[in-house]
């Protein structure tokens, strides 16, 4: 844990250094490089600016909707006969649309549960296993200009659909609850 | 992405419309538009920084050094990028990015990796099967220690709170396998 942490501190540090003192070494103008480099970014965030507002604005329609209660709501039965808590759904459905309402949620959950309970554990597997599926996408199509995605995007939403089911069983066999 | 951004509009209005919640929906819109120029601001300044050091890597020959030596393992995935393609070092970067967590160059290494991708395919706007890999291995969310959620769990009094990071290695490895098999597969059914 904690050499693991320690080596998530360093790596950045270290490899500037190292990238900034080879480019001296190889007699690179590294300042007027770097700024070259910088320069190209600008024109990516603003070819990526529409496909984020896109899908920024209708996630966060999405949830105000009250469209989240209503899958909740019917979700309940089914959960229920498999021993899931509802919570669970709420950080599946949510963890793909957006990063920090996810984090918000899950933080609700550890909250109102305990953080050693069923809810909270599956919770926390599904938020470490799970990428915020659609920013990822949009950022990442939208700075080459991808129009057509071909079979991707329901590749995608049926692999976070099993990645939660993967997540729940797995919790389940490492922590057997009552 | 068509078909998810028409279905998430769609539902938002008539649920907003059922729950006589019109007016928020009203305001959420501008609200999702106000975040996205926030967060375009904060990739701005990342995507820049992660650019210009990778610019430098490149003018100084680094970046081939690097390529080399990792290789091997992109290649398995990747068979149809030539070997001393920039992309094999791009994509690797962002994945070592997303193995320790660094959220923050992970992304603009990424958005370099497809970028690069995209030279071997010029001018096409539909996605080549290796930008399909490349999404989906990021979409899976590799990361070693998840330390934003073993830091929630710790803060709320958990026993053990580092005993979620093997459960979730095990989901994210298995769920990434079972996403990239899918992929596979459905490329030799097409074929």
């Amino acid at each position: 844990m904690k050499t693991v942490g320690l080596i998530s501190q360093l790596i950045i540090p270290l490899f500037i250094l190292f990238a900034i003192l080879y480019g001296c070494a190889k007699k690179v103008r590294v300042y007027d490089c770097f700024v070259s480099g910088a320069k190209s970014g600008v024109g990516v965030v603003f070819r990526v600016f529409p496909y984020l507002l896109a899908i920024f604005v209708a996630v966060k329609a999405f949830q105000t909707s009250g469209a989240f209660e209503f899958a909740q709501v019917w979700l309940r039965g089914p959960l229920e006969f498999f021993h899931v808590p509802i919570d669970v759904v709420t950080i599946g459905l949510i963890k793909p649309l957006s990063g920090s309402a996810s984090l918000g949620v899950f933080t609700n959950v550890v909250k109102t549960n305990g953080p050693d309970s069923l809810a909270s554990l599956i919770s926390a597997v599904i938020m470490g296993s799970a990428e915020t599926t659609f920013y990822v996408l949009a950022v990442y199509l939208g700075a080459v200009g991808i129009k057509r995605t071909r079979y991707l995007v329901p590749v995608c939403v049926f692999a976070d659909l099993v990645g939660i089911i993967i997540a729940i069983t797995i919790v389940k066999f490492f922590f057997p609850f009552g | 992405m068509n078909t998810v951004w028409v279905l998430l509009i769609v539902i938002s209005v008539l649920f907003s419309f059922l729950n006589g919640r019109l007016d928020a929906f009203t305001k959420s819109i501008f609200e999702g538009a106000k975040s996205a120029v926030e967060v375009s601001l904060f990739l701005l300044g990342i995507v820049s920084l992660w650019l210009g050091i990778t610019k430098v890597i490149e003018d100084s020959g680094l970046i081939h050094h690097l390529s080399k030596f990792f290789q091997s393992f992109v290649r398995r995935l990747f068979r149809n990028i030539p070997p001393d393609h920039p992309a094999i070092t791009s994509i690797t970067l962002n994945f070592l990015a997303n193995v320790f967590g660094l959220g923050n160059a992970a992304t603009p290494l990424g958005i370099k990796a497809m970028q690069d991708l995209k030279t071997l395919h010029p001018g096409g706007e539909t996605i080549t099967f290796e930008m399909m890999v490349f999404i989906v291995v990021n979409t899976a969310s590799i990361q070693l220690i998840p330390f934003t959620v073993i830091g929630i769990l710790a803060d709320y009094g958990s026993k053990d709170p580092a005993a979620i990071v093997l459960p979730t290695l095990l989901a994210t490895f298995l769920s990434a396998l079972f996403a990239l098999g899918i992929l596979f597969a459905i490329r030799r059914l097409l074929k």
